[in-house]
């Protein structure tokens, strides 16, 4: 219906015009034009409310009518008033049947007409008025007035613009209901119309604007259920406030009735508004039953008529515009052209990147470029600050095969390993491997070790972490330490087995010594004897009670004496063995027969110490000669080369520990008047007359002439326990209880030429062969050691040590071993006197 | 004039180290700045000779840094960059703040870099320092180029390492410098020798990424050593690819920049990618092959003064040559169920050809189908089609093969096969006291234990008597150095023999009678006498050993017999294994042949 009947902007102005040219006074088509004015404001509305466009409109509105939009409003007013009575006629017209209450409400209709006819009467005068004023306007409109006036004008015509519509909308959707209505369309263009225009304006209005719902009420309660007043008298109130009352209700013998008799019956309907009983026309009952059949209420709708596009569905190239475009819109900006050429300079200069520039500028930079870094040449190496002294992280360890996905069996770990390896969990550097080893069938089963990231991060960590110092690495075999030296088999002759065993004693042999041709030993033991053997034969020539440990024998180095010194606790006995050349053995009793002459004044503290005392009878039978009797127990006895001189050590004798005896004139001397420590043996230089005094731990040389200290050679060590010179008397070996020997070269230093650790446990005897370059040295791991040391003559020539064998034959007995060793002077055999109570020749 | 008191600390090994806090101090940075610098310029702390001194006095132990070094650093234009950088995340961070969008956007957008390459140059002077460091820059950009996007490792990073890894092992393939082979738990270990200098990297095992706990793993550390060992490995390779006569940055794969971000999208679409391009030979940018002139070269000029050395040169260059053209000739097919990277990279870095089922993976240059495949290396028990014309082996075969520098007998590693074990080729052959098991002896041409050989022929062999050889031989190798109370069996040889003699002469005596001369007898020297005598020689020899050595000697010593120990151990232990598994053949030999004789019953 909408489409039908909006029309054409420029039919309506054709319709303008006739109406133009029609008189003012003509009002049955004012109604027509305000709906088309309506309709107009309501297209322009659509099209959009430009300026030009408004003007226009408003010329239009003003060409529309002689009386200008004026003559609209008042037609519009005019309308509205007269809607209204349409409705009375309406409602005149309609309720024939219940005209018993119309009455009222016919009066009250009089009274509003009459209201209306006033403002109408207004309303034309204030027309009269502003028509000047628009002709005024339309000739010259820049009056301010008259644009009040017409701004209130057009507000006015908003208004009715509004209403105008709804009304159209109300007769719209009531057409069809109204008996008396027409269809808006047609009657723009019937005559009918406009003749029905002429009879009368208000009933016109009626027929077109009736039974719109506002209109219609005469109950005021609104749109409540109506059940809400069954129980009341009344149905609601009225526009007065004045109750409906109910019609009075008929009993069922009524009803009977007037379904009997009443031809309308059937048509009959009781509105529940009012509860009056409406009787419906035939059109009513017509739409009703095409509702009811499902067809298109309207009888008259012809639903096959062809279809008129007013507007075309396609879009159009030109907007639908009256005007032109203006020439600038067809025309480049210039001010946009300044902007783009400004832009165009930018990018062309570089100034200004384009967004995809940009963006690759950005990726270019993220991205790393490379290239020759290095020089072609590898050697080169350019000049730059570098860190200092670089020390290159080391490398990895690579993996061995426990790390293998497929290990040999025996790498993997067994229940009791997985429990070591398990156990280590807080201390893991304990482990011996940091993982566990595992064995995968086939490559596809190997899965991600866990603690990769872990491995690389620590690896990672020690790289900046871990202080780095160069450390020297030893590429060498342990066997390059040991140093080369001549194999023994060089340097023989040296004793390489044991070859005899003198066995007799019945406690451990303490001393030995054999005589200077070799031929006889004799040894001295806690059996409180001593024993001469037969060297070649094993044999014990003789035994003589000494009444005493001995702890020292000592054979004189004269070969034209036989005298042996013994000492035996605190004496010394000088003991003729009886044994070897008889003529000696008779001379050397001669020669001790009788004490000499001794004038000199013996000192006091000499005579306390020492007593020579002549052997008794019965001593002299066993061979005793002289006793010397010392004031402390002896240690130590040693001849000096000649045979007349020898001493005595006596460890406690504190200051006159050293005794030093001539035995050609019976005669003792205490050579220091001070002791230096506890002094543990002394000895005499083979060719000058210089004393060694050994003391815990140094060793004093002593001029005997000069009675002055020569030397002090420092052992470095707790305890020395024996010492021995070698024949040339230029190097000393020195034997400690702490496990080492020392070899003084007396020419070159003060300190050991070198320390000796060959043994385990203490070394309590060394000794140097007279011949050969050998020397021995026995200790309490019962092992004799027979080592070569060569002395040159060239004195730029160190000596030459070798270990040549170690003899181990003493069998064990409580915690000693050998006590003493000795070398044969003539041949290359050593003894050595063990705890075992034996006494061993090795050859 | 009194000369100026010297004051403590003020020269030589006081004054030449300094504390971290001091260093921090100096430099004007935080500890997290200071690690990142220590981290690009390879900064370390260093251990002084003389601790306490170099703490200048302080007890405890302190991380000290060489003074040289920290003003080294206080010297770079790094440190200002890093400044710079402090700023730059102070004014993001504001911006953030503040929720200022459009300032934010463009601070990220101007976010500075850091310029690396002088350090990389800095670092080493001469390329070949740089290879020399090559192994753990490559294990560890292996490592992140398998890596998720992370927060501390964004996605750019380990794409750039998956690139440079990759142009890497291209690298190696167009060298053929890969040298050995290594599957280990932890993943697989690959050696390849360029330019003489010998680098080993790891390639982890697949799905090596696993989040990890903050306490263990920290990865912003991580991230930093990869920010530098990206660089210097670029430059590595763009020096290796030049000297290759390759072009550098290689097209290794068809897609392009866009596509990239899209096969990222599919992780595995991009791997097979990667592996594909593997296959392919890169382009050569004119010359000939530059490694075949240098081998010539190492044949002319292969001197040395020792002769061991000499030898053992002679050695390498003849394995390596033949390493090199290992698979030559070989065409390979790999089936689905196999790892692929491992096996394409050394088949293809050894001259051989590979491809793999064309309708999985991209990139495969043959079809299954070909008859001219040699092998197909397979990682299952049973396959149901097989081709007569190749052989079915398991992956293995191809490591080991590396790995002895030659192609190895298929025997052992047919399909189904169960495997030799795998053995490390890592280790000194030299060192003697190592425990060679007994298939890395068979492997070096060496005898094998008979007690072994015995057991790998016939099982079911007279089990006591080799236990009791092994007894025998175990106390052997327990007792070597106490020969002392070992009174050997040679004596009693000897006295045979004399026997022998005495009955020789007693029939000759019987013959010819009263003879006045007799004959001599034979003096034979007794072998474990000698020996004995000249061990004994040498304990005392060793008594001789320098003071200063004594010690140093003991620890030797000490660490052999420990060293010996263990390998006796293992030697044990395998001997227990295979009496076990021979125990258990025999027992269901045993059941196999009860069950028969019930059948036959």
């Amino acid at each position: 219906m909408v489409v039908k009947q909006t029309v054409n902007i420029d039919s309506c102005k054709a319709l303008t015009r006739e109406n133009m040219a029609t008189n003012r006074a003509a009002s049955k088509r004012k109604l027509e034009k305000v709906e088309q004015n309506g309709k107009n404001n309501a297209l322009t509305a659509q099209n959009g409310a430009e300026e030009s466009d408004e003007e226009d409109y408003l010329q239009t509105i003003s060409d529309v009518d002689s009386s200008d939009q004026e003559g609209d409003q008042s037609g519009s007013d005019e309308s509205e008033g007269e809607l209204e009575n349409i409705d009375e006629d309406n409602t005149e017209d309609s309720s024939d049947a219940d005209s018993e209450e119309g009455e009222n409400e016919s009066d009250d209709g009089e009274e509003e007409d009459d209201s209306d006819v006033e403002e109408e009467d207004e309303n034309e005068e204030e027309n009269d008025s502003e028509d000047k004023s628009d002709l005024e306007w339309e000739s010259d409109a820049s009056s301010e007035d008259d644009a009040e006036n017409l701004l209130k004008n057009v507000k006015k015509v908003t208004k009715t613009k509004v209403k105008s519509q709804d009304s159209t909308l109300a007769t719209e959707s009531n057409e069809s209901a109204s008996e008396e209505h027409l269809d808006p369309s047609k009657s723009i263009n019937s005559k009918d119309s406009k003749d029905s225009n002429v009879q009368g304006t208000s009933k016109d209005e009626y027929e077109s604007g009736d039974t719109s719902d506002e209109e219609d009420i005469r109950n005021t309660v609104g749109n409540i259920p109506m059940n809400w007043y069954d129980e009341y008298p009344h149905l609601g109130y009225d526009w007065d406030g004045k109750p409906i009352m109910k019609p009075k209700t008929g009993d069922t013998l009524d009803f009977f009735l007037k379904r009997m008799e009443d031809p309308n019956f059937f048509r009959t309907v009781k509105d529940p508004q009012t509860g009056q009983d409406v009787v419906l026309s035939d059109r009513d009952v017509e739409l009703i039953k095409r509702l009811q059949s499902g067809q298109i209420p309207d009888a008259a709708f012809d639903d096959t008529a062809p279809w008129v596009e007013y507007f075309t569905s396609d879009v159009m190239k030109t907007p639908l515009r009256k005007f032109p475009e203006h020439k600038r819109s067809f025309l480049p900006s210039k001010s946009e052209a300044a902007k783009v050429s400004k832009y165009v300079h930018a990018l062309k200069m570089g100034w200004m990147k384009t967004r995809s520039e940009l963006a690759e500028e950005q990726r270019k930079k993220r991205e790393k470029n490379f290239y020759m870094l290095w020089g072609a040449d590898d050697n080169s190496v350019e000049e730059m600050r570098r860190i200092e002294n670089h020390l290159p992280a080391p490398k990895r360890h690579l993996p061995g095969h426990a790390e293998s996905y497929n290990p040999p069996a025996e790498y993997l770990l067994d229940k009791e390993e997985l429990r070591q390896w398990k156990k280590c969990q807080e201390t893991p550097w304990k482990r011996k491997i940091h993982f566990v080893p595992q064995k995968y069938k086939s490559l596809r089963e190997v899965p991600s070790y866990p603690r990769y990231i872990r491995e690389r991060f620590l690896r990672c960590l020690d790289l900046y972490m871990c202080p780095r110092a160069l450390k020297m690495k030893l590429m060498i075999e342990p066997e390059d330490l040991v140093p080369k030296l001549p194999s023994p088999r060089d340097l023989q002759p040296f004793p390489t087995t044991m070859s005899m065993v003198y066995e007799g004693h019945t406690d451990m042999v303490r001393c030995i010594t054999v005589d200077p041709k070799g031929q006889f030993m004799i040894s001295g033991s806690d059996d409180l004897t001593i024993k001469v053997w037969e060297v070649s034969t094993g044999r014990c020539l003789r035994t003589i009670n000494v009444g005493g440990v001995v702890r020292s024998v000592c054979w004189c180095p004269n070969q034209a004496l036989s005298i042996v010194a013994v000492a035996a606790d605190r004496k010394l006995l000088l003991i003729n063995p009886g044994v070897g050349d008889s003529l000696v053995i008779a001379k050397t009793d001669l020669l001790l027969k009788e004490e000499p002459e001794d004038s000199s004044v013996i000192p006091e503290r000499v005579k306390a110490a020492v007593q020579w005392e002549q052997a008794k009878d019965e001593e002299w039978a066993s061979g005793i000669r002289v006793v010397i009797n010392h004031f402390k127990e002896i240690k130590q006895v040693t001849w000096h080369g000649r045979g007349d001189y020898f001493a005595t050590v006596m460890p406690e004798g504190i200051h006159r520990s050293v005794v030093i005896h001539q035995l050609s004139k019976r005669r003792s001397q205490v050579p220091f008047s001070r002791s230096k420590g506890l002094v543990q043996c002394v000895l005499f230089h083979p060719v000058q007359p210089m004393l060694f005094v050994a003391t815990q731990r140094n060793i004093r040389v002593y001029d005997l002439l000069k009675q002055e200290m020569v030397k002090k050679l420092s052992t470095l060590s707790r305890w020395v326990s024996s010492m021995a010179i070698h024949p040339g008397g230029d190097n000393l070996l020195v034997g400690t209880y702490d496990r080492k020997m020392m070899w003084f070269d007396l020419d070159l230093s003060t300190s050991p030429y070198q320390t000796l650790r060959l043994h385990g446990t203490a070394v309590r005897g060394v000794a140097y062969h007279k011949r050969y370059p050998l020397f021995a040295s026995g200790s309490d791991d019962r092992s004799v050691i027979v080592s070569h040391g060569m002395v040159y003559n060239d004195l730029l020539k160190n000596p030459l040590i070798v270990p040549l064998k170690r003899l181990q034959y003493h069998e064990p007995n409580n915690d000693f071993g050998i006590f003493d060793v000795i070398f044969h002077p003539t041949q290359p055999w050593v003894f050595s006197a063990g705890s075992d109570k034996t006494i061993r020749l090795y050859s | 004039m009194v000369a100026k008191r010297k004051k403590k600390y003020e020269s030589g090994e006081g004054s030449a180290y300094m504390s971290r806090r001091a260093a921090l101090k100096k430099l004007q940075l935080t500890l997290k700045d200071f690690r990142k610098l220590c981290i690009l310029k390879g900064v370390y702390p260093r251990e002084p000779r003389k601790r306490k001194v170099a703490q200048k006095g302080a007890t405890g132990i302190q991380t000290l840094y060489s003074k040289k070094d920290i003003l080294f650093l206080a010297a770079d234009p790094i440190l200002w960059k890093m400044r710079e950088f402090k700023s730059h995340f102070k004014k993001v961070g504001r911006a953030r703040a503040m929720n200022n969008q459009d300032q934010l956007r463009r601070f990220l957008k101007r976010h500075p870099t850091l310029p690396l390459d002088h350090i990389v140059k800095e670092r080493y002077p001469s390329f070949n320092d740089a290879l020399r460091d090559l192994d753990d820059c490559l294990t560890l950009l292996f490592l992140f180029s398998t890596f998720p996007s992370l927060k501390a490792v964004p996605r750019d990073h380990s794409e750039l390492c998956q690139r440079l890894t990759m142009e890497f092992l291209h690298v190696v393939i167009a060298a053929k410098a890969l040298r050995k082979v290594f599957v280990s738990i932890k993943g697989y270990y690959f050696q390849a020798e360029l330019r003489g200098e010998t680098i080993t990297w790891i390639v982890p095992h697949h799905f090596s990424f696993q989040p990890q706990n903050k306490s263990e793993v920290d990865f912003k550390v991580m991230s930093h050593f990869v920010e530098f060992y990206c660089v210097m490995l670029g430059f590595v390779n763009f020096r290796l690819y030049n000297q290759l006569n390759l072009y550098y940055p290689p097209k290794l794969t068809q897609s392009t920049g866009d596509d990239i971000e899209k096969t990222l999208v599919d992780e595995n679409a991009y791997v097979s990618e990667r592996i594909a391009s593997l296959n392919v030979e890169l382009a050569r940018s004119g010359g000939n092959d530059p490694i075949e002139e240098e081998e010539q070269q190492l044949d002319q000029f292969a001197l040395s003064d020792n002769p061991e050395q000499m030898e053992k040169m002679r050695k390498d260059i003849e394995r390596s040559r033949k390493v090199k053209t290992l698979f030559k000739g070989l065409k390979i097919f790999v089936n689905r169920e196999v790892p692929r990277e491992p096996i394409v990279f050394c088949v293809r870095a050894l001259g051989g050809e590979v491809s793999w089922d064309k309708t999985l993976f991209v990139g495969s240059t043959f079809d299954e189908d070909d008859e001219s495949i040699t092998h197909q290396i397979v990682d299952r028990p049973s396959m149901e089609k097989q081709y007569i014309s190749r052989y079915y082996v398991q992956p293995q075969w191809i490591f080991d093969s590396v790995n002895a520098a030659e192609v190895l007998p298929i025997e052992r590693y047919l399909m189904g096969a169960i495997l030799p074990p795998h053995l490390s080729p890592f280790l000194d052959e030299t060192r003697d006291q190592r425990y060679k098991p007994p298939e890395e002896l068979e492997l070096l041409g060496l005898e094998v234990p008979a007690q072994l050989k015995k057991a790998q022929e016939t099982s079911d062999g007279s089990d006591e008597e080799s236990d009791a050889e092994n007894a025998e031989e175990d106390k052997e190798e327990e007792d070597e150095e106490e020969h002392s109370g070992e009174e050997s069996s040679g004596d009693g040889e000897g006295d045979e023999e004399d026997e022998n003699i005495d009955k020789e002469e007693k029939e000759r005596l019987e013959k010819k009678k009263k003879m006045a001369v007799t004959r001599g007898k034979l003096e034979k020297e007794d072998p474990s006498l000698e020996r004995r005598e000249a061990y004994s020689e040498y304990k005392l020899r060793e008594k001789m050993i320098k003071n200063k050595h004594r010690k140093l000697y003991k620890s030797m010593m000490e660490g052999r017999t420990k060293r010996k120990k263990e390998a006796w151990l293992l030697r044990k232990k395998r001997r227990r294994v295979e009496e076990e598994e021979g125990a258990a053949k025999k027992a269901a030999r045993k059941e196999k042949k009860k069950a028969a004789a019930a059948m036959e019953a």
